[in-house]
This record gives C-alpha cells, sequence and structure tokens, in this order.
C-alpha cells in the first residue's frame, strides 16, 4: 500500500472568491502581511502497489478535478 | 401521439417535481427516470433537473454524471435526443462533456435566490423556439455556483457560433463570463441554463409564466420529428 495525494487547485486565471473571502478576513482577525490566498482540494488516497502512475493520472484528471477550471498534481509520500 | 419526456431523479435532486408538472403543463407526459437504471424507457426528451445531486460532493454534478442513467443519455444526446439540464443538471452535463465550460461559485460568495431577467438569445434550439429572439423573459435563479467560466477560445465559439441561448440582463448575478446564463451544444440539440424556467410555468406560483415556452418549444420540436 503506498499513500498519494493529489492537490487539486483553481486555475490561475479562473476566479477564486473562496480564497478571496479568506484574504479579506486575515487583517480583520490581526495577521497582516498575506497578500494572496486560493484555495484548493487535498486528497489522500491509500492505493495498492499495482496502481500505476497512468491509472493515478485517469483518476486525478477525469474525477477529482475538472481540467476546466482545475490543475492537479500527484505525489506519493512516504507513510 | 403524446410526446414522452423524462425527469430524471438523482439522490439530491429537489426540481424533479416541478419539472415533471412544467412537462405535464406543456401538454407531454412525464417519464420518472431514475438515476441507477440505464433504461430511459422510450422517452424522446430528457430533463435533468436542479437540486443538489450528491450533496454538491466533490463537485456540482461530478459524482451524478457518472450514473448510468447519465451514460444512457450522452449516448442518447449523441443522436439527436434533446436534452435540458437546469440548474444542477446543467452543471451535471458539464461535467459530461455534453456542453463546454464548466460553473464555479458565484463571485461574491453568496448563494443568489431571485427573479431574474434573461434575454433569450438564440431562439433556434428545440428547447427555444417559442421565443422571440431578443424578447426578455422573468425567470426564477437560485443557486451557490452559478458562475459560468469557459477559457477564452471556447467563449469566442460560444458567442461566434451563436450559442449562448440565455443571458442575464442588468447587473451581473454571479460572475457568469459574457452574462451567459445558458448555452447549446454544436448540434443545438443539449441545452443548460442555470435559472429554473420549471418554477415559471403559472403565475400562481410563480413570477411568470414565461419558461413554460421551453417546454412547448421541446414539444414542437418532438411533433416535427414524428
Amino acid at each position: 500500500m503506498a499513500r498519494v495525494v493529489v492537490d487539486v487547485m483553481p486555475k490561475p486565471e479562473i476566479l477564486d472568491p473562496q480564497g478571496q473571502a479568506v484574504a479579506g478576513a486575515l487583517p480583520r482577525l490581526g495577521f497582516d502581511g498575506v497578500a494572496e490566498v486560493r484555495q484548493g482540494k487535498h486528497f489522500e488516497l491509500e492505493v495498492d502497489d499495482s496502481v500505476d502512475d497512468d491509472t493515478l493520472a485517469k483518476i486525478a484528471e477525469g474525477f477529482l478535478a475538472n481540467p476546466v477550471i482545475e490543475d492537479w498534481t500527484i505525489r506519493r509520500v512516504d507513510q | 401521439m403524446t410526446a414522452r419526456i423524462g425527469v430524471i431523479t438523482f439522490p439530491g435532486t429537489l426540481d424533479d417535481g416541478d419539472a415533471a408538472r412544467a412537462v405535464r403543463y406543456s401538454g407531454a407526459e412525464a417519464v420518472s427516470l431514475w438515476h441507477d437504471d440505464a433504461d430511459l424507457h422510450g422517452v424522446d426528451a430528457v430533463v435533468v433537473p436542479g437540486g443538489f445531486s450528491y450533496g454538491d460532493y466533490l463537485r456540482c454534478g461530478a459524482i451524478a454524471r457518472f450514473a448510468p442513467a447519465m451514460t444512457s443519455v450522452i449516448d442518447a444526446a449523441g443522436k439527436g435526443m434533446p436534452v435540458l439540464g437546469i440548474c444542477n443538471g446543467f452543471q451535471i452535463l458539464c461535467e459530461a462533456g455534453l456542453l463546454p465550460g464548466a460553473l464555479v461559485r458565484n463571485d461574491k460568495l453568496h448563494f443568489v435566490c431571485r427573479d431574474q431577467w434573461l434575454r433569450v438569445e438564440n431562439n433556434t434550439t428545440p428547447w427555444s423556439t417559442r421565443y422571440d429572439s431578443g424578447a426578455e423573459v422573468l425567470i426564477p435563479l437560485k443557486s451557490g455556483e452559478g458562475g459560468y467560466m469557459a477559457d477564452k477560445p471556447t467563449l469566442d465559439r460560444l458567442e461566434g457560433d451563436g450559442r449562448v441561448v440565455f443571458r442575464y440582463v442588468g447587473e451581473n448575478p454571479n460572475g457568469s463570463r459574457n452574462d451567459i446564463a445558458g448555452i447549446a451544444s454544436e448540434d443545438g440539440r443539449v441545452v443548460g441554463l442555470m435559472p429554473h424556467p420549471e418554477h415559471a410555468i403559472d403565475a400562481l406560483t410563480g413570477p411568470s409564466d414565461d419558461g413554460l415556452g421551453m417546454f412547448y418549444s421541446a414539444l414542437d420540436a418532438l411533433a416535427v420529428a414524428a
């Protein structure tokens, strides 16, 4: 078994109103100096060793992310 | 012969009842379709209604698009069957690849629920022939993720080919690119929009009966085809 992390982020050109709202709240909470926040999704998958990178890419591209509006990255992490 | 128009119910669908009512108001037979059943029961057209299929988990429409009923809808749409996606149904059709682009969180983050004026930009699709081109109609809009997004080449193609079917009039309610409220597929047979025509079929229960035209239009198209 391996742990695979898939991060999905809105494409740079797509407006991210949630990230903007978080960024807008920080100064009100007394945290200054954060210029920008973008909000995405983080998936942790426990997968059999038989699952290859191509299959993981299909899972990310075809389901976890919508390539019209989101970019994705995959990495295998040590447990 | 009475036209038969299917209405799909997914777990979390809310507006299947009103969509079926609108179908019946227009004079067609409403056929309930279940998400887990790949059999479309011989319907002549399909409405994918609004709501929160699968709780909007992952992304709006992302899980519903893989339902057995949707696989059959994608297949039937490829053969020219008229398909209408309303609100969550529009999101499902985009996720399914039947329509280009995607719907994202409203730019002001608020869930928008109001009666919204739309302009009919294309009255040649099977779902819009009953409207005059340029007509303005009053239809309820109720969505939190209704901002229509597509890259510039896609938007240019939609605009150039006249595939924008409805456009928001007045202030843009959700940040949709080009004020787009609804679009059509390349062959025009598949239409999706965020506002809810099925809620505007009777002045007693809606702001107007302007939405009924979409269902009458489908009936016309099916009668011609029959």
